[in-house]
């Protein structure tokens, strides 16, 4: 069963009909041909296929697209302009916070979402005391970063990266 | 033995060159290269371990919409060459492990190829099956080894068996290793197109060798290699896994051949990769030392017994590393493998250094216990003068500086021998040590390419691959000393069959193997051209087969550091701290090396508490093959970790001055934490991973 | 994955008529399970009714005190409400740590309850298992068990539940408002989770066309000191092998009172009724909790895969209590 859709994808209005199974993140890789957010194991369980949906970080691979119609999605690709990096790309890059690069662009795209939501004051599972205010130092990025496996091991430098970019 | 590279670009610490396509995700890997028309193949696997399929029902399958094709032993082409078994795809109705391709549909959607693979119903006839390693497996055998290549299967010097009776001190444990996935995170994948015309094969595959699957996928259809083209610019990664062509590219292949013209994609799910592209196999080892009470070593004895497939023989030399790590007049070694019906083991990561170097470096420090000798000079204490192997002279054995140097560093001294001696609240606190060593691998053949596009600015190919090691930066960087020339006037291609013949990125031997040929193409260069060469100007070269000096024992070695926390109550593991200090002879890029280290003793880590394979003894599939199940460190499982180098160059082992980088981390580093925890609880667990249950008091 | 249809209706009642009148239906809310689950082709819906935008996605406080809370909220924004976070700490901290945050920022509350067992071979159609195919047999028992329940499985099944923030709630006593074909109901938990007998199928008391629209969370002064503690093979991002959920109040060294839920144990989250019991009015001591936690855990019964969970659960248990405790005395 199929049906038609449309998404905004890193800025552009892009009309597309699907299957009703195409998950969302089948739909930016095979249809729309974004490559950006990466399939690392389809179930959720890896975080390599992590996007912005409507701003808030989402793995694309555990939701349909037909839910979706009219939503704004950003992969790695378009936080930001063509030839620009994004500070938190910008900050993988010079931490070396990748090696080989495949779970990279959900790792930068969870990193954006987990900024704002630390910014927004929400807690973690290592937060001491949940009536304070969030104070994000290095465990606490550590465990909001845990839902992207990286299995080079490049999270001391991902944490790096992040810790730079976020002050 | 050849004069070494001025560094100019080498030593400093350059950012990717790819970094902006990898950080924005545009970088293609090998399912995400544009093409048009593209069909997507889905798998049928063997839902037993051993027997025979004797029906396959395509009809619902091939009754979709959208099917194109559904392959089965009964109607895929007869390939030219099955002399690799892993190979021989729908060849037969032969089933030898759990997991094994039985069929594959090929469809215009991956949806309708997924949901067409589980309308195909496969009837079998079950054999009795044998899928579990143990130390007395009736099967057990003495691998098989070509006399004129690899290791020996056993060593023995001297008399173990007497030197362990008078020893005053005797350390006599049997350690395991379980299963062990590599899990790259992208899964392996192959885009195959077959163009009938001109009868040219293209992969677009995840490789650690583009020309090593090429080789094998000739000579598996029986193909000109010249009609193969392999393309891998980007890889993401494959800790060994990635080191051959599996039956997954022989079976994209083959469906591509099926359907000239259309590309058909082929991407493993997760759970596939738990059957069909290789793991570490399990082991058991046992080790024995004896020692006088100061620790000195009379007796070293290291017996592995391990596991591999029917179809194909692999041995994992867990029992190597002690031939050589320290001084014993009396030694042996034995390596014992039983084949079962399982799937083709294969590298992962050090194999045979990674599990030998954990089962060795606790028996060492079982030892240094019981001679109540610090653990770091019990080490030292036993540092061999010459190779104890050979006998020949190290090129650079700096062990006992990585140790000490690497003991202060960490803030080794000060701390209370006795185990459970440490406690911060309801956490048990405890460090550990272990060494490293890995031996420099270097595989000559490669050859690379040097173009002058003019105004100084070069191209230099090799059909290298970068799997995330930063080889496309380090070896921009080699060209640029090689030639002369500052790394921005560099343009590497790499990655291709379409240049030159390189060797795997495994064994840490491809800077090695690579670099060294770009620097003999640059010297060609140089000779032919001069110091003024013409725009368009070229020269090919490879490595010298005597690049490695031959009359010394040649190998990287490191110290690794760590501190354990185990909680009381729970028996979790964390460890906030890791800190190791290696010996790699000059280091190409600082940046890239360093990550290099990390990675690896997060992998080592993970071994030490983390990953297992289970492989369910009456079904013979592995029962927690996701990543769900089967744990690999997430971020908050990583704490504070360091990885430092000696300052050196070994000209012995390349004109660069570099021995390996890719490896060495996981070498020992799961014993140090594994010592740790025994520090810090006074509980020896011997089977890894050291899970919460098998510290609970 | 079998084709589907895909509709989304704008009430709840439709939504209900829908799903209730065709036996292939499902509900979808996050997708996180679901999605998971008909990729490995273990749910095969062939119409799908999204009730994400139709649900509450609000946490709002009714006049009697109670905090009602949406079906549609997302995992992440009930952890970080501030009242849940004042007055509801072990819920909070219940959902924090499980998933991951992507996961949290799709998954609903709803959903959260309806998880599926992560059982492996519930997981994997090539083998048996009563409780995706009634009849086959239980490979988990003698298979990999180191999740396997030990407590209240049945020869039949011994799966655990999956979810943290469940055994929260189960602790705290929620109440879950349901609208079905024949209107609305309320169930009190532990009461919608049941235990696998002989008929392991059922995860829960719901009937199908059942619709999760609210959990209502009871006014619990008790829960203003609460926690969750989270046994696990990772650091993060795992699922648990024992967790506690308890909320203590201790007056003068006794315990005045408690409330106790296991996770991990059993194929419902565990409300330990038993050690409630036997912990109140009496002394808020190390061995106390011990002594209690033993008690509820007489009759686990265990195989070579999980008999650690014993132990484990009564250190756990005492730990968390111990630590609420000495909280409060400090």
């Amino acid at each position: 069963m199929e049906a038609t859709i449309t998404l905004h994808v890193d800025g552009e209005k892009r009309e597309l009909t699907v299957d009703t199974r195409t998950t969302l993140l089948d739909a930016l890789r095979d249809r729309l041909g974004n490559t950006s957010p990466k399939k690392g194991c389809d179930h959720g369980q890896c975080g390599s296929c992590t996007v912005l949906l409507e701003g808030r970080r989402v793995v694309s691979c555990l939701t349909f697209a037909v839910a979706h119609d009219g939503a704004t999605v950003t992969t790695a690709a378009g936080l930001a302009g063509e030839d620009q990096l994004h500070p938190v790309a910008r900050a993988f890059v010079d931490h070396d916070g990748f090696q080989c690069g495949y779970c990279t662009p959900g790792q930068v795209c969870s990193a954006v979402g987990m900024l704002e939501e630390a910014g927004a004051d929400w807690p973690s599972h290592v937060t001491e005391d949940l009536r304070a205010p969030v104070t994000l130092d290095d465990a606490e990025i550590r465990e909001r970063m845990s839902g992207n496996l990286c299995r080079c091991g490049a999270y001391v430098n991902i944490v790096a990266a992040i810790r730079e970019a976020s002050r | 033995m050849t004069s070494t590279l001025e560094p100019k670009s080498m030593g400093r610490p350059l950012t990717r060159v790819e970094g902006a396509d990898k950080v924005t995700g545009r970088a293609p890997y090998a399912y995400e290269h544009p093409l048009s028309d593209p069909l997507y193949l889905h798998p049928v696997l063997s839902t037993i371990p051993h027997g025979r399929v004797t029906a396959v029902d395509t009809s619902g399958a091939e009754a979709l919409p959208g099917v194109h094709t559904v392959l089965t032993p009964g109607n895929a082409e007869r390939l030219a060459d099955t002399e690799d078994r892993e190979f021989a795809v729908l060849q037969s109705d032969e089933v030898s492990f759990h997991g094994q391709f039985v069929a594959a549909v090929v469809a215009d959607t991956p949806e309708t190829a997924r949901q067409a693979a589980g309308l195909v119903k496969v009837d079998y006839e079950r054999l009795s099956h044998d899928v579990v390693l143990t130390a007395d497996h009736r099967g057990l055998y003495r691998p098989v080894e070509d006399a004129d290549e690899g290791p020996s299967a056993d060593t023995a010097q001297g008399d173990v068996e007497a030197a362990l009776e008078r020893a005053e001190v005797v350390v006599d444990h049997t350690y395991s290793t379980p299963t062990e996935h590599n899990n790259p995170m992208e899964p392996h994948t192959t885009t195959a197109l077959w163009e009938e015309g001109t009868g040219h094969l293209t992969l677009y595959d995840s490789t650690q060798g583009v020309h090593v699957v090429r080789a094998s996928v000739a000579t598996v259809f029986g193909l000109d290699p010249e009609r193969v083209r392999v393309v891998a610019p980007h890889v993401g990664g494959g800790f060994g896994s990635k080191g051959e062509a599996h039956a997954h590219n022989v079976l994209a292949a083959m469906a591509a051949r099926a359907l000239p013209g259309r590309p058909v994609k082929f991407a493993l799910t997760r759970q596939q990769m738990f059957c069909l592209v290789g793991y570490r196999t399990p082991t058991i080892q046992r080790v024995r030392l004896g020692a006088d009470r100061d620790g000195r070593l009379g007796a070293v004895s290291h017996d592995a017994v391990e596991q591999t497939s029917t179809i194909k023989e692999f041995t994992e030399n867990s029992a190597m590393c002690s031939r050589w790590m320290y001084a014993a007049p009396h030694r042996r070694t034995t390596h014992r493998i039983a084949a079962l019906d399982v799937p083709v083991n294969f590298w992962m990561r050090a194999p045979g250094e990674c599990p030998g170097t954990y089962a060795a470096e606790a028996a060492m420090d079982e030892l240094a216990h019981a001679c109540g000798v610090d653990p770091v000079e019990l080490r030292a204490l036993n540092d061999p003068e010459t190779d104890p192997q050979s006998g020949s002279p190290w090129s650079d054995r700096r062990l006992v500086q990585c140790l000490r140097e690497g003991a202060e560093r960490f803030g080794w001294h000060g701390r209370d021998p006795a185990p459970r001696s440490r406690r911060e609240g309801d956490w048990l606190v405890g460090t550990g040590v272990a060494s490293a060593s890995y031996p420099h691998m270097f595989n000559p053949g490669s050859v690379a390419h040097v173009r002058h596009d003019g105004d100084g600015r070069y191209e230099v190919s090799i059909g290298a691959v970068d799997i995330g090691t930063g080889a496309w930066t380090s070896l921009t960087q080699i060209a640029a000393d090689a030639l002369g020339r500052p790394a921005s006037d560099i343009r590497l291609r790499i990655g291709d069959t379409a240049f030159p013949s390189a060797s795997v990125a495994g064994g840490s031997s491809g800077t090695s193997s690579w670099g060294t040929a770009i620097v003999a193409a640059a010297r060609a260069f140089r000779d032919r051209h001069g110091d003024s060469p013409e725009p368009g100007a070229e020269a090919s070269a490879s490595a010298a087969e005597d690049t490695v000096d031959e009359g010394y024992s040649i190998y990287s070695f490191g110290a690794h550091f760590a501190e354990a926390w185990v909680n009381a109550d729970t028996g979790e593991v964390r460890v906030p701290r890791m800190y190791g200090l290696f010996s790699i002879g000059r280091v190409v890029n600082p940046r890239t090396v360093r990550s290099q280290f990390l990675g690896g003793m997060v992998m080592g880590l993970s071994m030490a508490l983390h990953e297992e394979s289970y492989r369910d003894p009456r079904y013979g599939h592995i029962a927690n093959g996701d990543f769900a199940e089967y744990h690999v460190p997430t971020n908050a499982d990583v704490g504070d970790l360091r990885a430092d180098w000696l300052d050196e160059e070994d000209p012995r082992a390349t004109p660069m001055g570099s021995r390996g980088a890719g490896e060495i981390g996981i070498v020992g580093s799961p014993a140090a934490v594994a010592n740790a925890v025994h520090h810090a609880t006074g509980v020896r667990v011997r089977d890894l991973p050291i899970t919460p249950d098998k510290l609970l008091r | 994955m079998k084709p589907f249809a895909y509709t989304r209706p704008a009430e709840a009642a439709d939504a209900v008529a829908e799903v209730a009148a065709n036996p292939d239906a499902a509900y979808i809310g996050g997708g996180t399970n679901l999605v998971d689950h008909m990729k490995l082709g273990i749910a095969e819906p062939t119409s799908l009714v999204d009730v994400r935008d139709l649900l509450s996605h609000r946490v709002e406080k009714l006049p009697d005190g109670r905090i009602r809370v949406g079906a549609a909220v997302p995992n992440s924004d009930l952890a970080a409400h501030p009242e849940i976070r004042e007055h509801y700490p072990v819920l909070s901290q219940a959902l924090l740590a499980g998933a991951s945050g992507q996961l949290r920022n799709a998954a609903t509350t709803g959903g959260n309850l309806l998880q599926r067992t992560r059982c492996v071979y519930f997981q994997n159609r090539a083998m048996p298992c009563n409780k995706r195919e009634p009849g086959t047999g239980c490979a988990a028992i003698e298979g990999y068990g180191r999740y396997n329940a030990v407590l209240g499985a049945s020869e039949h099944c011994v799966a655990t539940h999956p979810s943290d923030m469940a055994v929260a709630l189960t602790a705290l006593g929620a109440q879950v408002r349901v609208l079905g074909p024949s209107g609305e109901r309320t169930i009190d938990l532990p009461g919608l989770h049941r235990l696998p007998g002989d008929t392991p199928q059922r995860d829960t008391i719901l009937e199908h066309g059942d619709l999760i629209t609210a959990v209502d969370l009871p006014r619990l002064p008790l829960a203003a000191r609460s926690a969750y503690r989270k046994v696990r093979d990772r650091a993060s991002y795992a699922f648990a092998l024992v967790s506690v959920a308890a909320a203590l109040r201790v007056v003068d060294g006794t315990v005045e009172d408690v409330r106790v839920a296991f996770g991990g144990l059993a194929h419902a989250p565990w409300r330990a009724h038993r050690a409630e019991e036997e912990l109140r009015g009496g002394p808020a001591t190390e061995e106390a909790f011990r002594d209690a936690a033993r008690a509820e855990l007489a009759d686990a019964e265990t195989g070579p895969g999980n008999a650690f969970k014993v132990p484990m659960a009564v250190n756990t248990l005492a730990a968390t209590l111990r630590d609420l405790s000495t909280e409060e005395t400090s």
